[in-house]
């Protein structure tokens, strides 16, 4: 199943096979022609592809375990990394990650949901579904940050908050909702990055920002396309056309008005090239940095109320 | 002492998928708590609560108004009293106007599954009679004036989207504006899947509403009725300065069933009733319904 949805990707990866496979020839031999031959192709045939995915394929690519974590992007972009542990209630919740950071020569917080990508970390991660303690302690770090005067950058991938019974026991809603109503009232510049999946309230409970940005191949939504297919038709293969009505890709969201703009992904993705990737980001992020520090933080938070005051769809009649 | 308060016993966890009678039309109506026959006036009569083991069945926001707020002819009685009530005006009582009754969803994802949401949402408001799944009033309660949200839950399950957003969101900075406490009664499926990322998103707005009102020291009280799931607990309901629920309400994050799918077991008795949340420390009380409005007054007197 995995392998057919993944189709799309099968021609770049035996191009990029055979590119390695000459690459690996010793310079100097009569392979250079054949070689500049199929990186021609492979950009082709990449453009080609990225080209025309559909909502459902472009979820999959949001999924591709190649694509920069939170971890990935402090790694790339930031010096001085402190990570901090625990929400002092329950427990530490690896599938988000908190602390500060230098970043551009400033010092700021970073919360994030972490993704593994063996099979062991993946585990260790829970697959970047957070339980409450994974909240609660983004939360600490945030009023950290407010207490100290620190900007707040969130990265946002997850398909999800953990829905199990110690998550439920421990009030997965009040976590989420309680990280709402502080980061809507957070006297500190926040700066959201989705960068993956961005699962439901497991992805709002860091969303709430002045600034949402939203890289290329990445995903907003309400509930995932196969959760979507099995309430709606009792089928989750159907994930596809539930893909197609749930309108989560990046350019559905710019429409919608929910995210700010929209961050270029590297051709093929941004697997194909993280550290690419992780710069388009920063450079977003301290752009937007500047641009929030001199407002007064009455005015900033006024604006941040008035962006989400404005999401939603009706008419009066 | 009302006779609905002489058999305690704990509440069965009613399996989520049972099909739930709301308002019963016949004579007769089948318990979902105890499998017993209930004569439906009987029922009636006892704010919809079953005699025989005291199942709270879900009501509608209309009669839930009337439940808490002061009536028109009985302007601060705390709740009807079962012996008076035993021949009931005819016609229940009118209760006040949804104040923002006009704004109405516009399908903004073109959603069509196996109807459109358009035609959906016709049925409903036919059926139902709101025109979304909450309804906001003003009014009193024991003569404190408060603002007053009640979600519908016959109307699509209760879910929220933009128009259950706005018009929460507007509840809070009526309240606000007015300097007077919020109550949401919550009764909800959690988001509305039809209206996409939008739906979820009006959980971030309703929440920076509450924040508003936190902010100026106004009480907001969340009562947590059967069910309240999804992007509804995990917003606006679990942030009330007090979070009441009725007695074996559904209350939680994940559905059960969702839950049992990801862990591959089956949930313990009780798991995400009301008293199963009270144990775990999120909410501050469970209340019978028809101590329900004098409870909330004599919080509403302790904090304004
Ligand atoms: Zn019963």
């Amino acid at each position: 199943m995995v392998l057919a949805d993944n189709a799309f990707e099968e021609p770049l990866i035996e191009l990029r096979r055979r590119i390695e496979e000459l690459e690996g020839y010793p310079e100097g031999s009569d392979h250079a022609k054949e070689l500049e031959k199929l990186r021609v192709a492979l950009a082709k045939q990449t453009a080609e592809v990225y080209g025309s995915l559909n909502r459902w394929q472009k979820t999959l690519v949001a999924r591709h375990a190649g694509r920069p974590y939170v971890l990935d992007y402090i790694d790339h972009l930031m010096e001085d990394w402190v990570e901090i542990h625990g929400d002092r209630r329950f427990g530490d919740d690896p599938a988000i990650v908190a602390g500060f950071a230098t970043f551009r020569g400033q010092s700021v917080a970073v919360v994030g949901h972490q993704k593994g990508r063996t099979t062991k970390s993946r585990i260790h991660r829970n697959f970047g579904q957070p339980r409450p303690e994974g909240y609660r302690k983004a939360l600490r770090v945030m009023k950290l940050a407010e207490k100290f005067s620190r900007p707040v950058l969130t990265f946002i991938d997850t398909p999800g908050a953990y829905p199990g019974i110690g998550a439920e026991e421990r009030g997965q809603a009040e976590a989420i909702a309680r990280n709402l109503i502080e980061m809507a009232s957070l006297r500190v510049p926040i700066v959201v990055t989705i960068t993956g999946e961005g699962g439901s309230g497991g992805a709002l409970a860091l969303g709430i920002g002045d600034r949402v940005y939203i890289l290329e191949y990445s995903t907003y939504s309400v509930i995932s396309p196969e959760g979507c297919a099995a309430i709606l038709w009792k089928d989750q293969s159907r994930k596809a056309e539930a893909a197609e009505a749930l309108r989560l890709t990046a350019p559905d969201l710019i429409q919608l008005g929910v995210v700010d703009s929209v961050i270029p992904e590297p051709l093929g993705g941004a697997h194909s090239d993280p550290e690419v990737t992780c710069q388009r980001v920063g450079e977003v992020i301290e752009k937007s940095l500047n641009d929030l520090a001199p407002l007064e933080i009455e005015s900033l938070l006024a604006q941040r109320y008035a962006k989400f005051r404005a999401l939603g769809a009706y008419e009066e009649k | 002492m009302a006779w609905f308060k002489k058999k305690k016993k704990p509440l069965p966890a009613a399996a989520e998928d049972r099909p739930r009678s709301t308002v019963p039309e016949g004579l007769w109506v089948k318990c979902d708590g105890c499998r017993e026959v209930i004569y439906s006036k009987e029922l009636k009569l006892n704010f919809r609560i079953c005699p025989k083991c005291s199942h709270h069945f879900r009501i509608d926001a209309e009669e839930r108004i009337r439940l808490l707020l002061d009536g028109p002819s009985k302007a601060h009685s705390t709740s009807v009293d079962p012996e008076d009530a035993t021949a009931p005006p005819s016609q229940p009582e009118p209760v006040p106007a949804d104040l923002f009754s006009r704004i109405q969803s516009t399908d903004p994802l073109a959603f069509t599954d196996s109807k459109k949401y358009l035609d959906r949402l016709k049925s409903y408001t036919e059926k139902v009679g709101s025109s979304d799944a909450v309804i906001v009033v003003d009014g009193t309660i024991e003569e404190i004036p408060v603002v007053l949200a009640v979600m519908q839950y016959r109307f699509m399950g209760g879910s929220m989207g933009s128009v259950v957003g706005e018009k929460v969101t507007r509840a809070a900075e009526r309240a606000l504006a007015a300097g007077k406490p919020l109550i949401v009664v919550s009764a909800s499926g959690g988001a509305r899947m039809q209206e996409g990322v939008l739906s979820l998103l009006q959980m971030a707005k309703i929440s920076s509403a509450l924040a508003r009102l936190r902010q100026a020291n106004l009480p907001y009280l969340s009562i947590l009725t059967d069910p309240t799931t999804g992007g509804v607990t995990a917003s606006f309901a679990m942030l009330g300065d007090l979070n009441i629920a009725e007695p074996g309400a559904l209350i939680g994050f994940a559905g059960p069933r969702v839950i049992e799918q990801t862990i591959r077991q089956s949930l313990p008795d009780g798991f995400q009733r009301s008293e199963f949340l009270i144990e775990h420390g999120f909410l501050d009380m469970v209340v019978a319904r028809p101590e329900l409005k004098a409870t909330v007054a004599r919080c509403l007197r302790h904090f304004a």
